[in-house]
């Protein structure tokens, strides 16, 4: 069971991806109760993909920056990697011609 | 090494390189010629052996691997095919290497012609917020040596030799 393997949750996830938000504010966006929210945002932040903090008197949601790091991380080294391989490609190709 | 951007708005990696050769060759290699610079020893997602990485090149074409048996593992679709300027894909792999239908990201390339003789190719791909309910199983399979990482050193040097 994956804490993100429910299309609420996700869709929860997609948003905080866009910006911090506060409970209320996914709540009214989802067709879901305010309570209900708040249980998914506790799965996300015991999985360690949310983080909260407090502004004010509010309690805004955010994605945890090392869960994105490490996504952008890993493709990245792959386009890196792929990249260069491609580029020697096309300038091989070019050379050995004929 | 390849120039690397790296911006942190959106879930997205963005990277360019310039290659020694003209627009219609650059595009080509990308395209019809990815077997010859696709990682296929670590990136595949089929049960046997992949022999080439297939485009099918027009919009709405496929996009596979293909075993020697002549098998095939989806990895995607062209979403806009513009020889030779520009060629959308969208890739729904999952991070554990398996087609996903769930996984909706983009991998956009743009070929600009730099003079006669080289091309810059610049690279998007984003929408990676989809990887969001395999986020955890992608920090287990990254944080390991014996994980992908590692299987892209490995690869590196290969390439490098």
């Amino acid at each position: 069971m994956t804490a993100l393997g429910d299309p609420t949750r996700q869709a929860i996830f997609e948003r905080l991806v866009d910006r911090p938000r506060p409970v209320g504010e996914l709540a009214g966006e989802l067709p879901v109760s305010r309570p209900a929210v708040s249980q998914h945002l506790k799965v996300l932040k015991d999985a360690g993909l949310v983080i909260d903090r407090k502004v004010g008197t509010r309690r805004l949601y955010q994605v945890d920056p090392r869960a994105v790091a490490d996504l952008r991380a890993y493709f990245d080294a792959f386009w890196d990697q792929s990249l260069a391989a491609f580029r020697d490609a096309a300038e091989h190709e070019e050379k050995s011609d004929g | 090494m390849v120039d690397q951007q790296q911006h942190s708005v959106g879930a997205a990696v963005r990277q360019s390189v310039v290659v020694d050769a003209p627009p219609e060759r650059a595009f080509a290699v990308f395209t019809a010629g990815m077997t010859s610079w696709w990682p296929i020893e670590s990136h595949s997602i089929g049960t046997k052996p992949m022999t080439a990485a297939v485009m099918e090149p027009r919009t709405g074409g496929r996009w596979f691997e293909r075993a020697a048996d002549g098998s095939e593992c989806d990895w995607g679709r062209v979403l806009a095919w513009e020889p030779p300027h520009r060629v959308v894909l969208a890739w729904q792999i999952s991070s554990d290497w398996q087609a996903d239908p769930d996984i909706h990201t983009e991998v956009e390339v743009r070929f600009h012609p730099e003079d006669a003789e080289r091309t810059r190719v610049e690279l998007e791909h984003r929408g990676l917020e989809s990887y969001g309910p395999r986020a955890e199983e992608m920090r287990g399979i990254f944080g390991s040596d014996g994980g992908w990482r590692g299987l892209l050193g490995r690869f590196a040097e290969t390439a490098r030799a």
